[in-house]
């Protein structure tokens, strides 16, 4: 399929569907306090920029340390499971039970518990993201091609040689693919934090704009708060998606 | 072409069985002199690559013994069925890798590699990764990294197998002589009856399951010598010699 129609099409879709919305609204006389617009909404982000784009700010930094820490963490501990069994059998479930439990539950109790609220949102955000990168890394870690392992064995390489030059090497596209969803992650997990958090009042990223919007009934800020995470999450995916692409090109298997 | 006399290697019963009970090989008495070019010929599943690996010293044998006359188990090349190249590592950089895992400094290993890569015609792809290369490039530069560092023994799986017949002609020639240039010794894994009489100096005949030495044939120097030796009647008497061989050992 030629790029020019996997961008046209999708394009298309969603501008018809944007039309149809304001078509409706406007046809059918929707208040916005149900349903602003897309005009509206756009309008709206305009005039609340000075609301909105500090909160972005905010909810950001909050996204990319979350993810930043995720990535660190989670590849240090893959590389610590590959070294020994003993150590991957005895932390691994933990590291699922951090994974299962829902984030919404527990997020209460680390408000309270951390000092700083921003520690505490940060925390939230890299329990719902580090799982991918970790069972993606370690997974890299053990699936080095059997007959490279066996050279390295004959060329008696270093323990430290073999990690650096073969294993490393080959989890980093799963790194990557772990890296890509946990990109998105990180950004739910701050936004659910958040939401736990703002219910205090106590935050001041986008999901707080959005629920204080709520509680006010304006609508269409509450959108135009929405559009931005939605943008944000998928300028994170995308920028993700390239740097997996720079890197893996020359070597990608056909 | 005279052979440095002294064994290099000598097998003296060596058997291997799996955990599950399965018998590879059984009771293989080899000697194996320096300079030799030894094909180890038999069907699939016969043991062979396992017989390889224990001369490796990637697995032990369950009995029996690998007796090495001097301390040359460390300078061994290993070619595998397939290619094996790191495809994060330029073409460059993977026939350098034995010599950086061996603390040869960077500079000096990527000039050491760059001539073995001249040296299986590959001059010019230095900087190409493994997917870009056709898949008798990609046996080449295997080839030359098992022999960048100069080693003692090249040990060979099947490398050519899954090769096209032209290419696998090519690669056969080019392989005979880097061997008559440097004078390795050479055990060859293979399947092909003409593929080991084209190359071989000593071919031995394995049974299938388990893998037993069941006849040795030899090919003198001097037959090789022939013009046109592929197609000549000297090879073809070969071949019919070490097929009616073949046939006895399945058969046994």
């Amino acid at each position: 399929m030629s790029l020019a129609l996997r961008v046209l099409a999708p394009l298309v879709v969603g501008l018809l569907v944007l039309g149809g919305w304001e078509w409706g609204v406007r046809h059918y006389a929707v208040p916005p306090y149900i349903l602003p617009g897309p005009m509206l909404i756009v309008r709206t982000l305009g005039q609340d920029w000075g609301t909105l784009a500090p909160s972005l700010l905010v909810t950001m930094r909050i996204t990319f340390l979350a993810l930043l820490v995720a990535a660190t963490l989670g590849l240090l501990l893959a590389i610590l499971f590959a070294q020994s069994r003993v150590i991957e059998m005895s932390l691994f479930p933990y590291a699922v039970v951090l994974q299962v439990t829902p984030i919404v539950a527990i997020a209460p109790l680390i408000i309270v518990w951390a000092d700083d609220l921003t520690l505490a949102l940060l925390i939230c955000a890299w329990i719902v993201a580090f799982f991918p990168i970790l069972s993606n890394t370690a997974q890299g870690l053990n699936s080095v091609d059997p007959n490279l392992r066996d050279l390295f064995r004959l060329y008696r390489a270093s323990r430290w040689q073999v990690l650096w030059r073969l294993q490393l090497p080959s989890a980093l596209p799963y790194f990557l693919a772990g890296l890509r969803i946990s990109g998105g992650l990180s950004l739910i997990g701050a936004i659910v934090a958040e939401f736990v958090a703002g219910t205090g009042g106590a935050s001041s990223g986008l999901a707080s704009r959005i629920l204080e919007a709520g509680y006010q009934l304006q609508i269409p800020r509450m959108f135009a708060a929405l559009v931005l995470v939605s943008g944000f999450g998928i300028l994170i995916f995308g920028a993700l998606t390239l740097l997996s692409h720079l890197l893996l090109r020359r070597w990608h298997q056909p | 072409m005279g052979r440095p006399s002294g064994d290099l290697l000598a097998l003296r019963g060596v058997s291997k069985r799996f955990p599950k009970g399965v018998a590879a090989v059984e009771d293989v008495s080899l000697d194996v002199a320096e300079g030799d070019f030894l094909a180890l010929l038999g069907p699939s599943g016969c043991g062979k690559s396992t017989l390889l690996r224990m001369v490796a010293g990637l697995t032990g044998p369950s009995a029996g013994r690998l007796d090495w006359g001097r301390d040359a188990s460390r300078e061994i090349g290993f070619v595998f069925q397939e290619p094996t190249l790191m495809p994060w590592a330029t073409a460059l950089r993977n026939v350098a890798l034995p010599l950086e895992l061996a603390g040869v400094p960077h500079a000096e290993a990527g000039r050491r590699a760059r001539e073995w890569l001249a040296r299986v015609e590959l001059s010019g792809f230095e900087e190409a990764y493994p997917r870009a290369l056709s898949g008798g490039m990609r046996m080449r530069v295997s080839i030359a990294r098992a022999l960048v560092t100069r080693p003692r023994l090249l040990l060979m799986d099947e490398p050519f197998a899954a090769l096209d017949e032209i290419t696998r002609f090519r690669l056969n020639a080019d392989l005979l002589k880097l061997w008559q240039e440097e004078r390795f010794t050479a055990i060859f894994v293979t399947h092909s009856v003409f593929e080991s009489v084209y190359l071989a100096e000593r071919i031995l005949v394995m049974t299938p399951r388990p893998g037993r030495i069941a006849a040795e044939l030899r090919v003198p120097p001097e037959d090789r010598a022939t013009p046109d030796f592929r197609t000549s009647a000297v090879y073809a008497a070969h071949c019919r010699a070490v097929s009616q061989a073949l046939g006895g050992a399945m058969a046994a």
